[in-house]
């Protein structure tokens, strides 16, 4: 279980995330929601250790990670954010196979490759897996990345704006296949969305922030309701039930 | 023809073996050509050479390629930071205040060890513009380096002037010491700390590979990210200062070597990218310092041609892609 007490982070004056104390489900998908600026990539990036809190702990199955060696957590948690900048040329295989690192230290062994392949695989990039990634396009690229954390083998995965550059096909895919992971491989992904409807349809828990603090958390049929979204979003929303979904309506 | 290109990228190892041969080639045409019977003098006064040549190289390749694979970033040499100037100006300042005489009474080691010490402090303070505070502006990391390294250089010559002239032609035969004359004293200590640099390095080549995919990938794979460019930096200002003691500051030589590298090799894996850097800059020296003596007649000095070499495809780089 990942577990977040009093974690704050402030730049000078401004507080990002306030006094946040949250635990995280175990299991199937958690999806953060909320305004820009509400803290979310913020508290993701903190709970994976990748940004110093400046106050507060996250333990991750009870292990602190400001005090855990980095290896360890790296067989526990994985985190993708956005923007990866990479300096030199991969190929998708070399990228996917860099997710054993945590695991073979570089000198990938046959079960390695087993679990490269089977990313490889299950994010649809068979056809792929020779070519550099920056011949590929965004939202190839994107897919590529989330077979690496995949292939990291973790029970926790957490990915900041997964859907980020991606079309309408590419995004339902994408998130059929987090839930795959998540069913079938029993993972815990805990994600950042923008879309109120992608969470809603594929979420078992969502998280609504606002300037900073956990404003509300349930199942997507508690936060998806206009009162619960007007407090987070100053957004009149309307809500509609189509096909057992609840779907969020706020175009005009 | 991308079927083609692919292939050749795809045999990083051939393109390693061949470079290793153009580098035996080069070694021998220097050691060879020309000697006009006189073994006993010419083998060993040219190997002197040789060795001084490719140590350089290596020296200058190594720390290159390992300051850009830490700083995520193809266009930031240690030399561009001003590096190797700070290394003039710490020689110039320890002649300046202690003088001629008790500077050449000084253990050599034990100076060299001071100028590293001060070289690591200073990566210190630039370890802490580049990644402190998370991710500050890269222009205006690159914009500082430039600027030091013209403020220590021009200290540097100031310091030079107010010198006694006697001392000065001391001074400059300690900095300048160019492959024509190496001090074997220096060029043992220098081939000692390279030696024990490949060997902290060659443990950590896996860790410097994911490197390659940024800070934060590399802390999500369980690299201790600040420790290992700690390190990294460390002997990057270790390598400098050999190849400083050695041949003085050749600013654009770091850049050009190691973009050829990455262009010959196109892997992100550093057991082959480092060693065909270094490849590649013994060959430029060997080769150039070839053509320098048996073509030139020493009329040209090979550290211009390579600084306008270098220069170019520096600026080049900077038109072509703005780094992010």
């Amino acid at each position: 279980m990942i577990e977040a007490r009093n974690v704050t982070k402030r730049y000078g004056d401004a507080l990002v995330v306030d006094d946040v104390t949250l635990r995280l489900p175990v299991g199937g998908i958690t999806s953060i929601i909320g305004p820009n600026g509400a803290g979310k990539s913020t508290l993701l990036s903190m709970v994976s250790r990748v940004m110093p809190m400046s106050s507060g702990t996250v333990l991750v199955d009870g292990l602190d990670v400001r005090t855990t060696p980095g290896e360890v957590l790296a067989r526990r948690l994985a985190i993708l954010r956005q923007d990866n900048h990479l300096t030199s040329r991969l190929t998708v295989r070399e990228l996917v196979t860099f997710g054993r690192y945590p695991h073979s230290k570089g000198r990938p062994t046959v079960q390695d490759r087993e679990h490269v392949e089977r990313a490889i695989h299950h994010m649809g990039l068979d056809a792929l897996a020779e070519r550099f990634l920056d011949e590929l396009s965004g939202g190839q690229r994107q897919r590529a990345f989330v077979a690496m954390v995949l292939c990291q083998d973790t029970d926790y995965v957490l990915l900041d704006e997964p859907l980020n550059g991606l079309d309408l096909k590419h995004s339902v895919a994408m998130m059929k296949q987090l839930r795959t992971a998540a069913d079938t491989l029993n993972k815990s992904i805990v994600m950042v969305l923008h879309d109120l409807n992608f969470a809603s349809c594929y979420s078992d828990h969502l998280i609504a922030m606002r300037d900073g603090k956990v404003a509300f958390q349930g199942r997507p049929e508690e936060i998806m309701r206009p009162d619960v979204l007007r407090a987070v979003y100053d957004l009149d929303i309307s809500i509609q039930r189509i096909d057992g979904d609840w779907i969020a309506t706020h175009y005009r | 023809m991308s079927a083609e290109r692919v292939a050749v990228a795809r045999r990083p190892e051939r393109t390693l073996f061949i470079l290793g041969c153009v580098t035996i080639g080069c070694a021998l045409l220097f050691l060879l050509v020309n000697a006009g019977g006189q073994w006993d003098f010419v083998l060993p006064f040219r190997g002197r050479k040789l060795a001084t040549a490719l140590l350089v190289g290596y020296a200058i390749a190594v720390s290159t390629v390992l300051f850009q694979t830490v700083s995520g970033n193809r266009v930031l040499t240690p030399a561009i930071l001003g590096f190797d100037n700070l290394y003039v100006l710490i020689q110039t300042c320890l002649l300046y205040f202690l003088g001629s005489g008790k500077a050449a009474s000084l253990d050599p080691r034990l100076l060299f060890g001071v100028e590293i010490l001060i070289m690591v402090a200073f990566s210190a303070v630039l370890y802490w513009g580049l990644f402190g505070g998370g991710g500050r502006s890269l222009h205006l990391v690159l914009l500082t380096g430039v600027v030091l390294g013209v403020l220590f250089r021009s200290l540097a010559s100031f310091l030079q002037r107010l010198i006694d002239p006697n001392e000065f032609i001391f001074l400059q035969d300690r900095f300048f010491a160019s492959f024509n004359n190496p001090d074997q004293e220096l060029l043992l200590v220098s081939f000692l700390l390279t030696l024990g640099v490949s060997i902290v390095g060659f443990r950590m080549l896996r860790t410097f590979d994911v490197l390659v995919l940024g800070r934060e990938m590399s802390i999500n794979l369980g690299v201790d990210h600040q420790r290992t460019a700690a390190i990294i930096l460390v002997l990057v200002a270790i390598l400098v200062s050999v190849s400083s003691a050695l041949v003085g500051p050749v600013t654009f030589f770091g850049l050009l070597v190691s973009n050829l590298a990455h262009a010959l090799v196109r892997t992100y894996r550093h057991a082959l990218v480092l060693p065909a850097a270094a490849l590649v800059a013994g060959v430029c020296l060997v080769a150039g310092q070839f053509i320098l003596e048996q073509v030139f007649a020493f009329n040209t000095n090979p550290r211009v041609i390579i600084e306008f070499v270098g220069g170019l495809v520096f600026i080049s780089m900077l038109m072509r892609k703005a780094p992010v």
